[in-house]
């Protein structure tokens, strides 16, 4: 009880410092809470200090998914451990995303399209130095963006470049990008995770050595285990980063993370288990928060096989599943309910105004006889590869859908392998998408007809129209409509069923001041928390 | 005797990296396809596996890495292009170092707590004693360390609750933040030891030379000591030495609870990325330690054993 009170009371503070609520009304709550005046007044002090970033101290994170197999490469990132290190703190992308999911300037100072925006022109920011000393050209911009380039990349991120024509320098501190169709949130690609910059011709196991223009520079490497950064003195952002160092531990199992958190082996840590994440929340030297971003788990079916071909049988499964029960089940809570189609509450495009499936088992019938059949058997294809609980979910849909005259059976497959035999060969299987942050890169991944993972094969063409001019529409409005009408279309008539967007729940020491406002695009504040957090 | 045993361990060795190449080529997906993951297209995927070799048949890639392993080169690891001998030898220490750790806390506790509980066999010392290992040897690894974690680091907090080692830490800094860990190794391993111990003891007290030393008024202590135990030695030097092999190739599950830094943690992460020169390494000190343990504990025993030195 004294807990609850004593954050809402710095909630109250907080917004008093930020001029939102007025000092008066904030004794007058803090007295009936039962806090003395001289308690609250230094509550205020505290507080007003803490908007103030405070520089120094060490910085120790918990990360999960830490692997003896990860590199600082970036063209292999694959989880929280690399990304946090290589993206996070080592090196910077020509545009950054910000907390809000805008593309802000990196290390390219302003940017401009064309009139049919396929060729952009980016200024690089002046006198940025890598960590040995060397100081960024446009050769080390182009030579970073070209690694993920072309025939023999094996880059995750080729998919992203693959929309270039061409990059060339114009002059000492310019970059013309071509590219083969307008696409006006071009900006944003270049912040993806595994764009970065690096010195000019770093290959191999020289990536290893983590040269970059990051907050922080290299100190220790050892893959799995631990990377440990040192604060970038020339680092080009003025006032940042704020620790002097920042520890990445990488702690897989989650009860050991929890335990590190408690008795302040790590300061922040993601991926609380929700099962025991309301025990740590009891305890005062932890703040727990959550942030519902653009995860989402995916069951796609594939709209060209039977019976998945009838629009009717995708009704009737959609209709058939009981997304609040996954939710409070699987999740306990922590998420929102999906509404089968991938755009997410907190993108800037989302529509609102599509009504939220909700488990109607007569309806999933009627659809059914629509469909011209009287019962149906499906098989579902399920491994915990695609997401934590993803048999029990299947297991869920089986026991839901049989209410409604549908048979599924669930077919329990191997974790290994899962991305490559199972997902986007089975009919229908369970899926998960990170998500992306824009609209276009959604949908241009997942939803577009012949796009390597478009896991449902669905070919909409007005779909697929809209797609193409929404990318090339520089009106706001215009571009909200289109996007809208296909969400809706994604709704209606595509093949995968989505379920729930689920949040990240994570932890920190109450002692390191969170911002007000928390990236939702990655964990960990946008994978950025070594640069925007400090120590209150 | 031991040139014989030696060259068959070789042959066991040869054997098991074939099992397990033909293993991890039997595995779904590759290790292409494991670092892509669900970003994997057709075209990286091929490329990388061109990059890596993989596109070669399986006898080639084999026989290139029996090769190169014989020269004594343990290659380079596919994924994060270290060589893979530094990497596998570090980690080898490590595991070495926490079994060495625990075997130290566990070996002589047993041994004593074993010859205790057949001297007062029956008594409430020896069910007190014989229930609670019997207990910790039947709980899961992971929830002993749970349990260990949860009294020694989260309530009393004595002991950090991770043994990730930084590479500056002192040898007593790296002893204290692997104590949690080494505990919970010696509660698993201790009550196989201890009660064959006290199984052998026991055995041994009914025999007649026994009872003879007894009426010649030789004291329990002297009695155990120099009568009964020389003769117990044989098979309790092979339940030790099975259990040192276990607390080096067997103890992963303690390593992720932990998170130390250990080869069975390594050999994990190498076997779901598929990543076949680390996995043949880990796997090869792995069956290298239990053919080298099998041998030390039949020279062992034979030296224990006159009956064994000096064959009819």
């Amino acid at each position: 009880m004294f807990n609850t009170s004593k954050q809402s009371l710095q909630q109250l503070s907080d917004l008093v410092v930020r001029g939102k609520l007025s000092r008066r009304d904030f004794m007058t709550r803090a007295v009936a809470l039962g806090v003395s005046t001289l308690a609250a007044e230094h509550m205020l002090t505290t507080s007003a200090l803490a908007q103030t970033p405070k520089v120094g101290g060490l910085l120790r994170v918990g990360a999960p998914s830490a692997s003896t197999d990860d590199t600082l490469d970036p063209a292999t990132l694959d989880d929280s451990f690399d990304i946090l290190s290589c993206y996070g703190m080592l090196r910077n992308n020509l545009v950054d995303i910000d907390e809000r999911s805008t593309p802000v300037p990196g290390l390219a100072e302003s940017w401009e399209a064309s009139s049919d925006v396929a060729t952009w022109t980016f200024k690089l920011r002046r006198g940025v130095e890598f960590h040995n000393g060397k100081t960024l050209t446009v050769d080390d911009v182009i030579d970073s963006l070209n690694y993920h380039r072309g025939e023999e990349s094996a880059s995750s991120a080729k998919n992203l470049v693959d929309q270039i024509e061409e990059i060339r320098a114009d002059g000492k501190d310019t970059i013309v990008f071509k590219l083969k169709d307008g696409n006006a949130d071009f900006p944003v690609v270049l912040s993806s995770y595994q764009l970065l910059i690096f010195p000019e011709g770093t290959r191999g196991a020289e990536f290893d050595k983590g040269i970059g223009t990051g907050p922080y520079s290299l100190q220790y490497w050892e893959p799995g285990v631990r990377m440990e950064g040192k604060r970038n003195p020339n680092y080009y952002r003025e006032g940042k980063p704020h620790f002097d160092e920042v520890h990445v531990i990488g702690i897989n199992d989650v009860v050991s993370r929890t335990a590190a958190l408690q008795t302040g082996q790590v300061d922040i840590m993601s991926r609380c288990d929700v099962k025991t994440v309301h025990l740590l929340e009891r305890n005062p030297n932890v703040q727990v928060f959550q942030v519902t971003g653009t995860k989402h788990y995916t069951a796609p079916m594939h709209v060209d096989t039977a019976p998945f071909d009838d629009v009717h049988v995708r009704k009737a499964i959609k209709y058939g599943v009981d997304r609040q029960a996954i939710l409070d089940t699987i999740l306990l809570g922590y998420g929102v309910l999906g509404n089968d189609q991938p755009i997410a509450p907190t993108m800037r495009f989302h529509n609102p105004d599509i009504p939220q499936t909700q488990y109607d088992p007569d309806r999933a019938r009627h659809h059914l006889k629509q469909a011209g059949l009287s019962s149906l058997d499906v098989n579902l294809a399920a491994a915990d590869a695609a997401f934590a609980g993803a048999v029990d979910t299947a297991v869920l849909f089986q026991e839901h859908a049989s209410k409604a005259g549908i048979n599924i059976t669930v077919d329990r497959v191997s974790e290994d392998g899962y991305w490559n035999d199972i997902w986007l060969v089975r009919p229908w299987c369970m899926c998960f998408w990170a998500g992306r942050p824009t609209e276009d890169l959604m949908f241009s991944s997942a939803y577009e007809a012949g796009a390597d993972w478009n896991d449902t094969r669905w070919a909409n063409p007005r779909f697929n129209d809209l797609l193409v001019a929404a990318r090339k529409e520089l009106d706001e409005n215009k571009r909200r409509e289109m996007y809208y009408e296909m969400q809706q279309l994604c709704h209606d008539d595509g093949g995968a069923v989505i379920f729930t967007f689920a949040a990240d729940v994570q932890a920190a020491s109450a002692d390191l001041h969170k911002p007000d406002q928390v990236a939702s695009n990655w964990e960990f504040d946008g994978h950025k928390v070594a640069e925007r957090w400090w120590w209150s | 005797m031991v040139g014989q045993r030696l060259l068959f361990g070789a042959i066991t060795l040869l054997a098991v990296s074939i099992i397990i190449a033909s293993s991890v080529e039997l595995l779904p997906g590759d290790v292409a396809t494991a670092i892509l993951g669900q970003a994997a297209t057709p075209e990286t995927v091929a490329a990388l596996r061109k990059q890596l070799g993989l596109d070669l048949p399986f006898y080639q890639r084999y026989g290139e890495w029996l090769w190169n392993f014989l020269q004594g080169d343990m290659g380079i690891s596919l994924t994060n292009e270290r060589p893979v001998a530094p990497q596998v030898g570090e980690r080898f220490a490590n595991t070495l170092l926490l079994a060495a750790l625990a075997a130290a806390v566990a070996v002589p506790l047993s041994l004593a707590l074993g010859i205790l509980a057949a001297i007062y066999r029956g008594g409430w010392f020896d069910k007190l004693i014989s229930s609670s290992t019997l207990i910790a040897i039947s709980t899961p690894e992971f929830l002993v360390g749970y349990i260990v974690i949860a009294i020694f680091a989260v309530e009393l907090g004595w002991f950090p609750p991770l043994a990730t080692l930084r590479h500056d830490i002192s040898f007593l800094e790296r002893i204290y933040v692997m104590l949690l860990p080494c505990i919970t190794l010696a509660l698993v391993v201790m009550a196989h030891m201890m009660r064959l111990t006290r199984a052998a003891i026991i055995n041994l007290l009914a025999s007649p030379y026994i009872e003879m030393a007894r009426l010649k008024g030789v004291g329990t202590a002297r009695l155990i000591v120099y009568h009964a135990l020389p003769n117990a030695l044989s098979p309790i030097i092979t339940v030790i030495v099975l259990n040192l092999a276990y607390l080096i190739v067997g103890v992963v599950v303690v390593e992720v609870v932990f998170v130390y830094p250990g080869l069975g943690q390594l050999l994990v992460d190498s076997v779901s990325a598929r990543n076949l020169p680390v996995v043949q390494a880990s796997c090869l000190i792995f069956a290298g330690t239990y053919v080298s343990l099998n041998l030390l504990a039949d020279i062992f025993s034979a030296l224990a054993n006159p009956r064994l030195r000096h064959p009819r």
